[in-house]
């Protein structure tokens, strides 16, 4: 069972599996449908030029979430 | 992500100042993600033969326009580009009640070739929906250009509907999709969909529930589709659908609102 | 009989029960899985290089280092050739429009018309007609196309990107900085840019600050007052240069009353959860680049051309109207403006400048015309062959000051927008409440700040 965190902790470059949507209602969806799915790898590409939002690779896409966001996503990092 | 072509497009003069609209034999929705080049397909089949208005109470920009083939008039509707059917933003609502209410002859889904695990999420949804459909993978150029290869006719069979490989940029492909969409809308193909299957959990509650769901929509309405919105908890949806089963009527699947600026 | 699904529903949230966020994880990820299932089956890779190209040109244009001055570079250079390369279609137009206009009065005198059909319908209607026309199109149809290439390419997602954090601390969206450059264009098309942002709170937000970025007709207007009042006053070789930085000042003031306003907003009328935020940063595209132009400049010519026909031309009408019939000796537009000359005072305007904002009320672009013709009592709508004319007409005959210049300057940005920007709006928002309060906060923003600092300068004796 490998260290549980939250994507947007995670630095640029590194890789982790989604474990649950903690988000709630309308997000929680948005996440979802944005293929935040139990067991989906997501890629951390780059935080904006001012720090937030952060772009993800989901399921191929490059897609940015904003911190407060990103952190409603508990995933594993994966090595 | 639309910006120019909705705000300065000659579709929005038309909007803001007057738009017309006429009568066609078949009527096709265009479904797709965003960013996938949905609105080049849309321009490419009706060229200048457009016109845009609201969906009637939001702010969602409708587009249709109209092409012929073979002497037939068809009547493309381009839904808002969404990633899915489910969150019940304004966009995905309009989308979803549009193929399951106004029922359109055929459903053209637009999906990125570069990108196509996460556009046939999307597809897949909307095959719950209608069998009706013409997956169009577009962008193939772009595709080649990356070294992607996607087998076309096993991604046919695997979902059982009609599916053809387009650049809309450059034209290519695009008599073929108008052949297909002409083949399905007037059902001399008939399309084989291979449903999603869920969890056994799931699957155990559509079971008990859907028999009971087909008895009050009959065969107007998809039962296992229904069924699923029903497990899911979708209350605008049953809301919208309660409406439509006991009226007729829908609320953001009427004609496009006529309006101008005199 | 009334079918019913609510007992469905009840049975349904009985079998889900407590699960229901599960179950919808479930079912999502299910179609997903199918998905990549499928796409396993059907896609091969040969060579994952060009998603590469796509990071590195992101490494550059979206860098903590490069992003913002290639972002601002951008920008400028797009602004830089619509107002410069602007300048030589406009006079083409106008000579070629005010030349028909010469042919126009010789046909009505040949045919020994009234004099009044002939001001009404070639100095009032045809005027502004060719007025709009000939300043409007030249920059629109340059300014557009260029956005409409910037998106093409895949650049626009990356300055939201570049810049959401700003708008998120003002409780708006990053795309708001989109709708915000297309309001320089044009603010109706602003508006309606506004689509783009999915949540209606945020929307609602972008839509009724849209009018704080001065639009191509208004542009015109603050050039020549800065080059007249800031420039003027410094020498030859610096006064470009001055010039181009007082209007920027003007630019900056005025995204920052759409950040302040916005985040006013958002903290007062348009409270409520921040609605989830995200953006898809798709690859870099090839534009078409002919398809592009060709359309987006008839696109343009269009738009500029039915709004001059439908608005504008009679609001000429009305303007020439005002400026010639005439009560106990003044034209009725001199009573007017005499109506409004002690609030305007006040605002560190005249009422003349007010009247002129007002009847300007279609179109930003004729309020600088209108204001000149009731100026010189010329009965129809003028331009003056320099600059040097202008500030002769300006501070000489009408005393004007530096603070006039620069409270009309903040009027211009900050006041109601313009007749097409308000009934896109209600189209839009369907709410004549967000229409009006679409004029009003604008107006309000407008009028105080000049209130503020025309009795500040007043107070601390600075004019």
């Amino acid at each position: 069972m490998s260290a549980t965190t939250t994507l947007n902790r995670l630095s640029n470059g590194s890789f982790a599996l989604v474990k649950e949507v903690m988000a709630e209602g309308l997000t929680r969806r948005r996440l979802l449908d944005l293929g935040l799915v139990p067991g989906t790898k997501v890629e951390v590409i780059r935080r904006s030029p001012a720090g937030d939002p952060i772009a993800f690779n989901i399921r191929g896409a490059v897609i940015a979430l904003r911190r407060d966001v990103a952190g409603q996503v508990l995933v594993s990092p994966w090595k | 992500m639309g910006l120019t072509y909705q705000s300065t497009g000659q579709s929005t003069t038309r909007e803001i100042f007057n738009a017309l609209a006429d009568h066609c034999d078949y009527a096709i929705a265009l479904a797709g993600n965003p960013n996938t080049g949905k609105s080049t397909v849309f321009n490419a089949l009706t060229g200048l033969r457009q016109h845009t208005g609201n969906w009637p109470g939001k702010t969602v920009q409708r587009a249709e326009g109209s092409y012929i083939y073979k002497s037939h008039r068809f009547r493309l509707i381009d839904l808002p580009g969404t990633y899915s059917l489910l969150s019940n933003s304004a966009d995905e609502e309009v989308a979803r009640d549009f193929i399951c209410f106004a029922r359109p002859d055929a459903t053209i889904v637009v999906v990125d070739a570069t990108c196509l695990e996460r556009n046939l999420n999307l597809a897949l949804q909307v095959m719950e929906i209608t069998g009706r459909v013409v997956i169009c993978v577009n962008l193939i150029d772009e595709a080649r250009r990356k070294k992607i290869r996607i087998d076309i006719d096993k991604l046919g069979k695997r979902l059982g509907v009609p599916v053809v490989a387009t650049a809309a940029r450059s034209g290519e492909g695009m008599p073929r999709l108008k052949e297909l969409v002409s083949d399905v809308a007037s059902k001399r193909v008939q399309t084989k969909l291979q449903p999603v299957r869920y969890s056994q959990e799931v699957e155990n509650a559509i079971a008990r529930l859907e028999p009971r769901v087909q008895a009050i929509v009959g065969n107007s309405i998809n039962s296992r589709w229904l069924t699923l919105r029903l497990l899911d908890g979708d209350t605008r949806l049953v809301h919208t659908m309660e409406n439509y089963l006991n009226t007729g009527e829908t609320v953001s699947v009427m004609p496009v609102v006529q309006e101008g600026l005199v | 009989m009334q079918k019913s699904l609510a007992p469905l529903l009840e049975d349904a949230q009985e079998i889900v029960g407590l699960r229901q966020n599960q179950l919808q994880d479930n079912i999502v990820a299910s179609i997903y899985s199918t998905a990549e299932q499928i796409a396993g089956e059907v896609v091969s890779h040969t060579s994952p290089k060009r998603r590469d190209l796509d990071r590195q040109i992101d490494n550059i244009l979206t860098s903590p280092i490069w992003g913002f001055p290639i972002m601002f570079g951008v920008l400028a250079v797009v602004f830089w050739v619509t107002i410069v390369g602007a300048n030589i279609p406009s006079s083409l137009l106008a000579t070629e429009l005010f030349w028909i206009e010469a042919r126009l009065t010789d046909l009505f005198m040949a045919l020994n018309a009234p004099g009044w059909l002939h001001g009404f319908l070639v100095l009032g209607v045809y005027r502004s007609l060719a007025w709009v026309v000939s300043v409007m199109l030249p920059p629109m149809a340059i300014f557009f196309p260029l956005f409409t290439l910037l998106e093409d390419l895949g650049y626009l997602p990356r300055v939201a990107f570049n810049l959401d954090r700003f708008f998120k601390k003002a409780g708006a969206h990053g795309k708001q900085a989109l709708t915000m450059s297309m309001g320089f264009g044009c603010n109706a098309a602003g508006i309606i840019a506004c689509r783009i942002i999915e949540s209606p709170r945020e929307r609602l937000i972008a839509t009724l600050t849209n009018n704080f970025v001065p639009c191509n007709g208004r542009f015109p207007t603050l050039i020549a007052l800065v080059s007249i009042f800031i420039a003027g006053s410094v020498s030859l070789s610096l006064s470009s240069i001055v010039a181009t930085l007082a209007v920027a000042g003007l630019v900056v003031f005025g995204i920052a009353v759409t950040l302040a306003i916005s985040w006013l907003l958002s903290i007062t009328i348009l409270r409520g959860e921040p609605s989830s935020f995200t953006l898809e940063l798709p690859p870099y595209r090839r534009p078409l680049v002919g398809q592009v132009l060709v359309r987006s400049v008839l696109d343009r010519t269009i738009f500029v051309l039915r709004r001059a026909v439908i608005i504008a031309a009679p609001a000429g009408g009305l303007i020439w109207i005002l400026a010639n019939a005439t009560v106990d000796g003044a034209s009725l537009l001199s009573t007017l403006a005499g109506w409004l000359d002690t609030p305007a005072r006040f605002m560190g305007l005249d009422g003349f400048i007010l009247l002129a904002f007002i009847l300007g009320l279609p179109a930003n672009e004729i309020v600088l015309p209108i204001l000149i013709m009731s100026y010189v009592c010329g009965g129809a709508m003028t331009e003056l062959a320099s600059l040097a004319d202008l500030r002769h007409l300006l501070v000489e005959q009408h005393g004007w000051t530096w603070l006039t210049a620069l409270c009309t300057m903040i009027f211009s940005l900050c006041h109601w927008p313009c007749g097409t920007t308000l009934f896109t709006i209600q189209r839009e928002q369907r709410s004549r409440r967000w229409t009006l309060l679409a004029a009003l906060i604008p107006t309000a923003v407008g009028v105080v700040v000049c209130i503020f600092i025309n009795n500040l300068v007043r107070l601390l004796d600075l004019v």
